[in-house]
């Protein structure tokens, strides 16, 4: 079995969101990015099914400016065999990204696809579930556990209620939630052996997919801004605040 | 043209949030046509035939709609989607599973998660976990949208007299199948539209110790929630999160207990009335936001708290 891992670049989680001054965007100059939290749980996921000697051969792809090349990068010192950039420029939506991973899933053949429930930048949670439908492939998403069978994937999904539990059958997409799993760590020997394994750089406009966002930004703000509180000296202090002030309780 | 809007339901009952969404539908277009893909759900399509925002519901009763799979829900919608404008359901679980499935067939670029309806092609939403807003304008055909449901009220459910029409399946899918759902029941209001809601996070350190949580959630009648670290800890279930990646909550009063503040956490009830946090580091970030602070230890906060409670004559409810 192949399993080919989608990896975004993104600011990295810890990182304070600032808003530009003009509104068009937010600031990601000089700012740390890190792979997508929720990709790396996609990933150590594949590793872990081809270590059990379940898959041959684990492929990681990411769709993004000439930088994304460190994200494939950090996805190979994890334990990726070789890596995919699909180099596009400016906002790509998850329907063009997932255009994108059609033609990938088309040339690669991989019996399965991972990638992130959501990636934090955009909040949008839609390529998966897109990349599904284009294939017409089944989905399993927001994966907290992933059992591989002979043709077929069980999966449980964290959904609102609790748990709910889908069979699918392989070729399949499955998005992956934080508690899927607890991704590695690269150690150093193997970053130095991940400088060594091939990345192909694709161009997305040679995959004939039309990336021009097709909605407008229009503008982009500060959320509101909360006053600030006081601190209380008391839980006796807490509760007659909360009674009388707030008029909460 | 019309919205299509797409019922949340478990055959007996429509989910709560479907009627926040069916609220906001109808801020964007009046017309309102709500869809129930159902097994012996005809009380379920009454009922929403009795919400005065519905204009018209369209029923489909087949036993493959039985357990919900997106599969299955996508080939009918996209039948339907033709005479309509706007496709639209509440973002969450349910609806980001299944709506980005239904616009890639229809080549349409969603719009996730708004907060608010500027215009019927126009809307704001919250990006990078609620640090920063987007107003988004939609150049699609059909738009297809999925809603923030504790950003609109929900529509009122009695008085409508919608008229119900019978459609067909779409095919079965064979290539997903359901095996079972694991539903947390609980007595206690929904955490996703309580008004008070008490939260615990890894300073709770164990499961155990949520109990401290509940007894001051008994006495509030609140939700419990829950930050990812205590979570992932195995301290309480998934359903329980609070956050970017778990629920998004907006009640009157959030107490935040044990919980530092991570950005993650914060996108998840930033917006709440009242914010309240029992935090032992006094520079734990979630003081930023709380309107009300309290620098202890929770050990000893949390059972005085409840005695506090205790004296009080009255509480709301």
């Amino acid at each position: 079995m192949k399993i080919l891992v989608a990896v975004k670049r993104v600011i990295d989680y810890n990182v304070q969101i600032r808003v530009k001054e003009d509104g068009s965007g937010v600031i990601t100059d000089n700012v740390k990015m890190s792979t997508n939290p929720p990709d790396d749980n996609a990933m150590e996921e594949a590793v872990k099914i081809k270590e059990l000697g379940k898959a041959s051969e684990v492929v990681a792809v990411s769709v993004g400016d000439e930088k994304a090349q460190e994200t494939v990068r950090k996805a190979l010192a994890v334990g990726a065999d070789r890596g995919i950039l699909v180099k596009a420029d400016g906002i790509i939506e998850p329907l063009a990204v997932s255009k994108i991973l059609q033609k990938i899933v088309e040339k690669e053949k991989p019996d399965l696809v991972f990638m992130g429930k959501q990636a934090i930048d955009d909040d949008c949670n839609q390529t998966g579930q897109m990349l599904a439908a284009l294939l017409n492939w089944p989905q399993a998403t927001f994966a907290s556990k992933i059992e591989v069978k002979d043709k077929s994937l069980e999966v449980t999904r964290e959904i609102d209620e609790g748990l709910e539990t889908l069979e699918v059958n392989v070729p399949a997409i499955v998005t992956c939630d934080l508690r899927l799993n607890e991704p590695r760590y690269a150690s150093l020997p193997n970053i130095m052996k991940a400088k060594k394994k091939p990345i192909e750089q694709i161009n997305a406009s040679d995959l004939g997919v039309d990336t021009k966002p097709r909605i407008e930004q229009i503008k982009v703000e500060e959320p509101p801004k909360r006053k600030a509180g006081i601190k209380v000296a008391s839980v006796e202090e807490l509760v007659q605040k909360l009674k009388n002030e707030a008029k909460v309780i | 043209m019309s919205i299509l809007l797409i019922a949340e339901h478990n055959n007996k009952e429509v989910k709560p949030f479907t009627l926040n969404a069916i609220n906001a539908a109808s801020q964007i277009n009046e017309d309102v046509h709500v869809l129930v893909l159902g097994s012996n759900s005809d009380e379920v399509a009454k009922s929403i035939s009795q919400i005065p925002s519905t204009k018209k519901v369209i029923h489909v009763n087949n036993p493959i709609y039985e357990n919900y799979l997106a599969e299955n829900y996508t080939s009918v919608i996209h039948k339907l989607s033709g005479n309509y404008s706007h496709i639209v359901c509440s973002a969450n679980t349910f609806g980001k599973n299944l709506m980005p499935r239904v616009a890639a067939l229809l080549d349409v670029s969603q719009v996730s998660d708004i907060t608010k309806v500027i215009s019927e092609d126009t809307f704001l939403r919250p990006i990078y976990a609620g640090n920063a807003f987007a107003t988004v304008k939609s150049n699609d055909k059909i738009k297809c949208v999925t809603i923030r449901p504790t950003s609109f009220d929900p529509a009122p459910t009695s008085g409508g007299t919608a008229e119900i029409q019978n459609s067909e399946a779409g095919e079965a899918t064979e290539i997903s199948k359901f095996i079972k759902k694991e539903e947390i029941k609980s007595d206690r209001p929904e955490l996703g539209t309580a008004r008070v809601v008490v939260s615990g996070g890894r300073g709770m350190q164990s499961g155990e110790n949520f109990k401290l949580i509940t007894a001051v959630a008994d006495k509030l009648n609140a939700a419990i929630g829950a930050s990812r670290a205590a979570v992932d800890a195995g301290y309480i279930t998934n359903d329980h999160q609070v956050g970017q990646t778990g629920k998004v909550v907006v009640p009157d009063l959030y107490i935040a207990v044990g919980i530092s503040g991570a950005i993650q956490h914060l996108a998840g009830m930033k917006e709440s009335k009242v914010i309240v946090a029992i935090n032992k580091d006094g520079e734990a970030p979630i003081f930023s936001i709380a309107d009300y602070g309290l620098e202890a230890d929770l050990f000893d906060a949390l059972p005085k708290f409840l005695d506090e409670l205790n004296k009080l004559n009255t509480i709301q409810k």
